[in-house]
């Protein structure tokens, strides 16, 4: 008979009826598996469709434009062949056949519109000349430039070429403020026209100065919330809390009624005679306005990490530090605030990161210099439809995000980020 | 209250109150005095008002009324960073961002010591609990019995002359608990300073203290070393506080002097030594210690009332034997014999005479 010793035979362990013990313990634990799954399958669904899916969707058209390459197939086809020549005849007679092409099937405009991305001012070039484009006769060089003279300006064929390709990296040139000059190489924007960079650098800027604002003025309150007996606290937890329960809008625009120049603080200081009827302090649509609203939205988002890791440091640890010597100001700074560390670190980032993909607030109160780069995003969605420079602008807020993330994780470790 | 020779008033409390709501006093008229050397811990139930004393000394909490002296100086508005008290708390409240290294550095380092010296001091101080090898690990690296030494060499490292300790080892098992129980004495007999423990474990206030103040209600019930409170406690709260007792109702039949008769409600007459009681018809609790009794009538004391006891249960517990009575009356008559050669293990069922030396059972207000 054999021997029914399971380990002499062979290394692997079994169970008593000899399926090898990792496979038993696999189709033990199938099913298990198998329900969280399905318990989790809805939301994966959910998460793919509605946010996967979009911001691939949006990087990728950061990335593409075909309304001319499609457009504009016979100019495309000459590109393709005389590569780094200046346009010939041929090359007019191309583009005197796709204006044709264009007129017939009404697309002008789009073409227009993506040339015009490049060299602001050009879309009614090609609008009027696919009015003509039917009377055009040979040799269209001379025909398409006595339409008129600027089709032999160098910078918009240069601006053809590179839009002939659908996949092109234009739009984040554009969006670091940088176009395509003579030669057909990018070259830095002229200065009354470079706003890109500016306002990256302002929003960083601003929300720097919101988060470290939020810092400052939840860290008391955090501390507050964690030491108060617990009816005080959750008294005190329900104000924090408050401004959830009211709309962002009303939140907003009672912001404008008390910072208004006509408004209550402006008022009371009149009143006051602190300030004379004339001056009257700017405080809305402004970087003032922007920063002071965002603060007050924002300020739960610090407080509640904050909340939430102080409420596990248990008093013994100031009085042990007390005892052992040290004033109040060394317990703090020693004992209390390294311990505060993580909390610090995710409602900074939380705070940060919502105020730079911030929209609505600055564009209520910002006013010129308050508006943010989301609000540039906002109207090449809306007014420009420049859904390609938007993609553009959008897709570095997320790469500086996750820079700033993976430089977070680097210096203090994301899993020593509490977030509640 | 028995004075101490050596008591010197290192620290006193002095007609001290406290109240957190003002409208009941936790600490009722405290009066204490504590000698320069000494180990005294204040037990207690939870509430007694111990903790709120050791908070009040360290400076946690201020005192409503009354003064605290340590070494002569009234210390009530010195805040708790310049009264150079070590303290070990419950919880030992390592610093959990320091190493070891650095948690015991921390107290020389806030009084401006330089390096060297507080390197030297660090090692002395872990040499001490024996832990040196563990001086860069930190404190959530260590296990409970590691982290209460660490906190103990951290309260010790500065060299304080008065030691507070809140209950640090209440988070031990009982094994590890024994043993640091004896490491915490022979630290504090090797190092000469004063120990201030609370606890509410009675058995570690009875092996550690040279005098156990009892707290309860606000007020401290009885001061005294070990040995004279758990043997001649003063009231009936003490008494049942402190060790096992067995409790008999009783009428003062006779007294004289510092003996009296007592007859129990069921009608028997018992002999017991009057401590807080004068008259005769006073009605006392007379308590005895479960393992003074006696049931043999060879080893019964001379000139003991016997009384009649049914046996209800009997317990073997190794060391000891745990026999339950019926006796008087009550169910909960409990005797303790030890687990010698030749023990008589009592039966259910069994009658028995059961005795006791008057001086054993104590005639206590009840």
């Amino acid at each position: 008979m054999a021997s029914p010793d399971m380990t002499t035979d062979t290394d692997v362990l079994r169970t008593v009826d000899g399926t090898p013990l990792k496979t038993a313990l696999a189709i033990a634990s199938r099913r298990a598996r198998i329900r969280a799954f399905m318990l989790v399958l809805p939301l994966l669904i959910f998460i793919l469709l509605t946010f996967a899916v979009p911001i691939g969707q949006m990087l990728s058209r950061s990335f593409t434009d075909d309304k001319f390459s499609s457009n504009m197939v016979e100019l495309g086809k000459w590109f393709d062949d005389n590569a780094n020549a200046a346009p010939d005849e041929a090359a007019y007679t191309a583009l005197a056949a796709d204006l044709v092409t264009a007129s017939n099937e009404r697309t002008a405009g789009s073409v227009g519109t993506r040339i015009n991305y490049e060299l602001p001012g050009t879309r009614s070039l090609f609008t009027s000349a696919a009015r003509k484009a039917d009377k055009l006769e040979a040799p269209f060089k001379e025909a398409i430039i006595a339409l008129d003279k600027d089709w032999a300006r160098a910078d918009l064929w240069a601006a053809m070429r590179s839009a002939s390709a659908a996949a092109t990296t234009n739009f984040y040139q554009a969006a670091l403020d940088r176009q395509i000059g003579a030669d057909g190489n990018f070259e830095a924007a002229p200065e009354n026209t470079q706003i890109y960079v500016k306002l990256f650098v302002r929003t960083f800027v601003i929300s720097i100065v919101i988060t470290l604002l939020c810092l400052m003025l939840g860290f008391p309150i955090a501390h507050l919330l964690a030491v108060l007996p617990m009816r005080y606290a959750s008294l005190l937890m329900i104000l924090v809390l408050l401004p959830f329960w009211t709309s962002l809008l009303v939140r907003t625009t009672s912001w404008m009624v008390i910072l208004q120049s006509q408004g209550v603080i402006n008022d009371v200081l009149v009143a006051l005679r602190i300030v004379g009827e004339d001056g009257r302090l700017a405080m809305m649509y402004n970087q003032t306005g922007t920063i002071i609203a965002m603060t007050h939205i924002l300020l739960p988002f610090m407080i509640l990490p904050l909340y939430s890791v102080m409420k596990t440091i248990p008093p013994s640890y100031a009085r042990a530090a007390r005892s052992l010597g040290a004033t109040s100001w060394t317990t703090f700074r020693r004992i209390y605030l390294p311990q505060t560390v993580s909390g610090i670190g995710a409602g900074g980032i939380l705070c940060f990161i919502l105020a730079v993909g911030y929209y609505i607030t600055p564009a209520l109160v910002g006013g010129a210099d308050g508006t943010l780069i989301s609000n540039q995003i906002a109207f090449h969605m809306q007014k420009s439809l420049n859904w390609s420079l938007a993609a553009a602008l959008a897709a570095m807020l997320l790469a500086a995000v996750l820079i700033l993330y993976w430089a977070y994780d680097r210096i203090i470790g994301i899993d020593n980020m509490k977030l509640g | 209250m028995v004075t101490q020779p050596q008591n010197d008033g290192f620290v006193v409390f002095d007609h001290v109150q406290k109240s957190y709501d003002g409208e009941t006093l936790v600490v009722k008229d405290l009066n204490l005095s504590i000698g320069k050397g000494e180990f005294l811990t204040m037990l207690g139930p939870s509430g007694s008002g111990k903790t709120t004393c050791l908070m009040m000394l360290a400076g946690f909490e201020t005192a409503t009324s009354g003064d605290i002296r340590l070494d002569g100086r009234p210390i009530n508005s010195v805040p708790p960073h310049k009264r150079g008290i070590g303290m070990v708390f419950q919880n030992y409240a390592l610093f959990p961002h320091m190493t070891v290294g650095e948690n015991l550095a921390f107290p020389l380092e806030v009084r401006g010591m330089g390096k060297d010296e507080r390197e030297a001091k660090v090692k002395r101080a872990l040499d001490m609990v024996q832990m040196y090898d563990f001086i860069n690990r930190r404190p959530a690296q260590l296990s409970g019995g590691q982290q209460q030494r660490i906190a103990l060499a951290r309260a010790l490292v500065f060299d304080p002359s008065l030691v507070l300790m809140d209950e640090p080892l209440g988070a031990l098992d009982k094994q590890l608990r024994e043993h640091m129980q004896f490491e915490i004495k022979h630290l504090h007999e090797s190092l000469g300073i004063t120990v201030v423990y609370v606890t509410h474990d009675q058995s570690e206030a009875l092996t550690m203290s040279d005098r156990v103040a009892v707290f309860n209600d606000g007020k401290i019930q009885q001061l005294a070393p070990p040995d004279e409170l758990y043997e001649r406690p003063d009231n009936a709260f003490v008494a049942q506080f402190i060790g096992e007792n067995n409790k008999l109702e009783g009428v003062i039949e006779t007294i004289s002097g510092d003996e009296a008769e007592v007859r129990l409600a069921t009608g028997e007459l018992i002999s017991a030594t009057p401590v807080n009681v004068t008259k005769k018809g006073e009605k006392v609790l007379v308590s005895i210690r479960p393992e003074r009794v006696e049931f043999k009538s060879e080893m019964m004391p001379k000139g003991a009332h016997m009384i009649d006891a049914e046996v209800l249960e009997f317990i073997y517990m190794g060391d000891l034997f745990r026999t339950r009575l019926r006796v008087a009356g009550h169910d909960d008559f409990v005797i303790k014999s030890r687990n010698t050669q030749g023990q008589t293990m009592l039966r259910p069922g069994e009658k028995i005479k059961i005795g006791w030396s008057p001086a054993d059972a104590r005639a206590l207000q009840p």
